[in-house]
C-alpha cells in the first residue's frame, strides 16, 4: 500500500498509519474489523482538503464504518444556525465520508447501534466516550483515534499493534475504590457522571480500576461515566470490578499484578466533584435545558417521556434532547418522537448541542444539563452557565420554567 | 520560570544536541517555552495562534513562527485538526520540541504536510537538554534533528 501500487488514497493513509507506529514504538500493524470516524465533524478547510482528496484518489473504506455526529442535523436543519458557506462545506464534509463507503450513522454512542464490535474485536475507533464504552464495557480492544487517523485505519484496514491492542496494556495500574459507605449502594443516576469525573481526574493514562460500582450496573449509567472520565482526563478504559467483562474480580482486572497506586474516593471527593461540574449556584435565569451526550439510548428516551407525563416545557425554556437517527427511526422511536414534540422538547440528531450553533441560549444565561461532558466543554465553547443535575430534575427544571435542584443525599451521608 | 533562568544563565551561550525526530523539517525561530502541555483544541486559535486556553500558565502569548518547547500535548485528539488549520493559515508554529512522543501532533503536522507541503518539525530532547532551552533563545532544528540553540540578542 505504501508503494502506491494500491492506489493514491491507500497510499496516503498508510503513510499516516506508519508514521503513528514510528512514533508509538509499534513493531507491527494489526487489522481491524470496524471502524467509527470522529472526522466529519467540519473545524475548518484542512480537514475538509484531507477528505475531498482521499475521494477524488478512489479512498474506499475496508471494513464496516460508522460515523460520529457532524456540525449539521439533516432531519431538523432548521435548528442549525451556521452561515451558509460554513453549512455547505460541513455538508461536503459529510458527503466526503459518505463516498468512502461509511455508513451516515452520524452519532457518538456506535455502541447503541445493532452492530456493535464484540469482547475481544480490533477495531479503531475515534471520539473519545466511544473509545472508552468501546474497551471497557464491550471489552472490544481500540486505540485513542482521532481526526485523520480513524479514516486511515478504515481504509487500510490496519492500525499500529499498540497500546489497548496489546494485552498487556490492558491491566489496571490505579485502584479507585469507592468509600464503604457508598460501595454497593444504589447510586443515583447523576453521581455516575460525577465518579466518572473523579476518575478521569485522578487516573492520569493509566488504565483504572474501580471497585464498589453495584453489579447491576445499566450500560447508560457506565456509558455517563465513560463520556465523563474521557473529557475530564485521558481515559481510554476503565474496570469497574463485578461489572465489566474484563474485571470479575479484581485480580483479574490487575492481570496478577500489584497497581501502581490505590485511592479511595471519598463522599468529600464526590462532593468537591459534583461541584465543580456547575459553574453557577442556579440562582441566575434558566434559558435552556439540554440532555443527550452522548446520544440517548432508546430506554433513556422512554423515561424522558414518562417523567415529562403529559406536562408541557415553560414557554420561556428551550428544551433539547440529542440522539441517533437510527434510535429514532424505529417504530418505538417515531412515537416518542411525536409525543416528545408535542410536551415542546426539541430533538436534535446527528449532531450535538456543544459542537455547533443550536441552542439560542444568549452567552452568559444559565442551561442545565444531565451530562457532565457537556458541563465540562460547554462554558468553554459556548460562553454559558451551567447547572449540573439529575435527568429528574431537568426535566422538573424545563417544566417549571426555573432551576430545581436536590443534591444528591448521599453526598452528605 | 525563576529555575529556568538560572539555568539559562550557567549554559554556555550557544549550544547544540542530538534530538529524537518524530516529523523531518527545517526550521528556526525564538523559543516559546510553556509550562504547562497545550491543547491546541480549545486552547490555540487558529487564525491569530494565540493561545486562548484561560487556564493555560502563557494564556495570552502566541505560537506563531515559534519553536514551542513544552513537554507534551494535551487534550482532545481534535488538536490534530487544529494543527493542521492553524500551518495551513500561516499562524502555527516553526516547529515543536517535547519530552514525551505526543500522536495527535504528529498527525496534525504530517497531514499539512501531506496537503500542503508545509515541514514543520516535531522533535523529542532528553530532559537535561529540554530544559536548557530558555525562553527567547534561537532554536535551529535539522531535517536530521541536530538542535542549534544561541541565546538571543534582542529581548523576545
Amino acid at each position: 500500500m505504501l508503494s502506491g501500487a494500491a492506489g493514491e488514497a491507500l497510499q496516503m493513509a498508510m503513510h499516516l498509519i506508519v508514521a503513528l507506529a514510528r512514533v508509538n514504538g509499534a513493531r507491527r500493524l494489526r487489522p481491524v474489523s470496524a471502524a467509527h470516524i470522529d472526522g466529519c465533524l467540519y473545524h475548518g478547510p484542512v480537514g475538509l482538503d484531507f477528505a475531498e482528496r482521499l475521494v477524488a484518489a478512489g479512498g474506499r473504506v475496508a471494513v464496516p464504518t460508522t460515523l460520529n455526529v457532524s456540525a449539521l442535523d439533516l432531519l431538523h436543519p432548521e435548528l442549525i444556525q451556521l452561515d451558509a458557506a460554513t453549512r455547505d462545506r460541513a455538508r461536503q464534509l459529510m458527503d466526503a465520508y459518505v463516498a468512502m463507503g461509511c455508513d451516515p450513522t452520524w452519532t457518538c454512542a456506535p455502541y447503541q447501534l445493532p452492530d456493535r464490535p464484540r469482547l475481544g474485536q480490533h477495531v479503531a475507533w475515534a471520539e473519545s466516550n466511544a473509545i472508552v464504552f468501546a474497551n471497557s464495557v464491550l471489552g472490544a480492544r481500540t486505540g485513542r483515534y482521532g481526526d485523520f487517523i480513524d479514516i486511515c485505519a478504515a481504509l487500510t484496514g490496519r492500525v499500529p499493534d499498540a497500546g489497548l491492542h496489546r494485552t498487556e496494556n490492558r491491566r489496571a495500574r490505579i485502584v479507585l475504590r469507592l468509600d464503604d459507605g457508598l460501595a454497593g449502594s444504589e447510586l443515583a443516576d447523576e453521581l455516575y457522571g460525577v465518579v466518572g469525573h473523579v476518575v478521569g481526574q485522578e487516573s492520569g493514562g493509566l488504565v483504572p480500576a474501580i471497585v464498589g460500582l453495584p453489579g447491576d450496573t445499566s450500560e447508560d449509567q457506565l456509558k455517563a461515566l465513560s463520556a465523563a472520565a474521557a473529557s475530564a482526563g485521558a481515559v481510554a478504559m476503565f474496570h469497574a470490578v463485578g461489572v465489566t467483562p474484563e474485571a470479575e474480580t479484581l485480580e483479574q482486572a490487575l492481570g496478577g499484578r500489584p497497581p501502581k497506586r490505590e485511592m479511595t474516593i471519598s463522599r468529600e471527593r464526590l462532593a468537591r466533584a459534583w461541584g465543580e461540574l456547575s459553574t453557577t449556584d442556579g440562582a441566575g435565569r434558566l434559558a435552556a435545558v439540554s440532555v443527550g451526550t452522548p446520544h440517548l439510548s432508546m430506554a433513556e428516551l422512554s423515561r424522558l417521556d414518562s417523567l415529562l407525563d403529559g406536562k408541557r416545557v415553560h414557554q420561556r425554556i428551550e428544551m433539547y434532547a440529542s440522539t441517533g437517527r437510527r434510535t429514532l427511526e424505529t417504530p418505538n422511536g417515531q412515537a416518542l418522537q411525536d409525543r416528545l414534540g408535542r410536551a415542546g422538547v426539541k430533538l436534535v440528531v446527528d449532531t450535538c448541542t456543544y459542537v455547533t450553533p443550536v441552542m439560542r441560549a444568549p452567552q452568559g444565561s444559565t442551561v442545565m444539563t444531565d451530562s457532565a461532558k457537556w458541563a465540562w466543554y460547554a462554558p468553554g465553547n459556548l460562553g454559558v452557565e451551567v447547572v449540573y443535575g439529575s435527568v429528574t430534575d431537568c426535566v422538573r427544571s424545563a417544566v417549571a420554567g426555573r432551576i430545581i435542584r436536590e443534591r444528591p443525599a448521599v453526598l452528605d451521608g | 520560570m525563576a529555575e529556568r533562568a538560572i539555568d539559562a544563565a550557567t549554559v554556555p551561550a550557544a549550544w547544540s544536541a542530538q534530538s529524537r525526530v518524530l516529523l523531518a523539517g527545517d526550521a528556526s525561530g525564538a523559543a516559546l517555552v510553556l509550562d504547562e502541555p497545550l491543547s491546541f483544541w480549545g486552547g490555540v486559535e487558529p487564525t491569530t495562534g494565540q493561545i486562548i486556553d484561560h487556564r493555560h500558565p502563557q494564556h495570552g502569548l502566541n505560537v506563531t513562527g515559534r519553536v514551542l518547547v513544552m513537554s507534551a500535548g494535551r487534550g482532545s485528539s481534535s488538536s490534530s485538526t487544529v494543527l493542521a488549520e492553524c500551518l495551513r493559515a500561516g499562524t502555527g508554529p516553526a516547529a515543536i520540541v517535547l519530552l514525551e512522543a505526543d500522536e495527535i501532533l504528529v498527525v496534525g503536522g504530517l497531514v499539512a504536510q501531506l496537503l500542503d507541503g508545509t515541514a514543520m518539525p516535531i522533535v523529542l530532547l532528553e530532559s537535561s537538554a529540554h530544559a536548557r532551552i530558555s525562553m527567547g533563545s534561537v532554536v535551529a532544528i535539522s531535517s536530521e534533528g541536530r538542535v542549534d540553540v544561541r541565546k538571543s540578542q534582542n529581548r523576545v
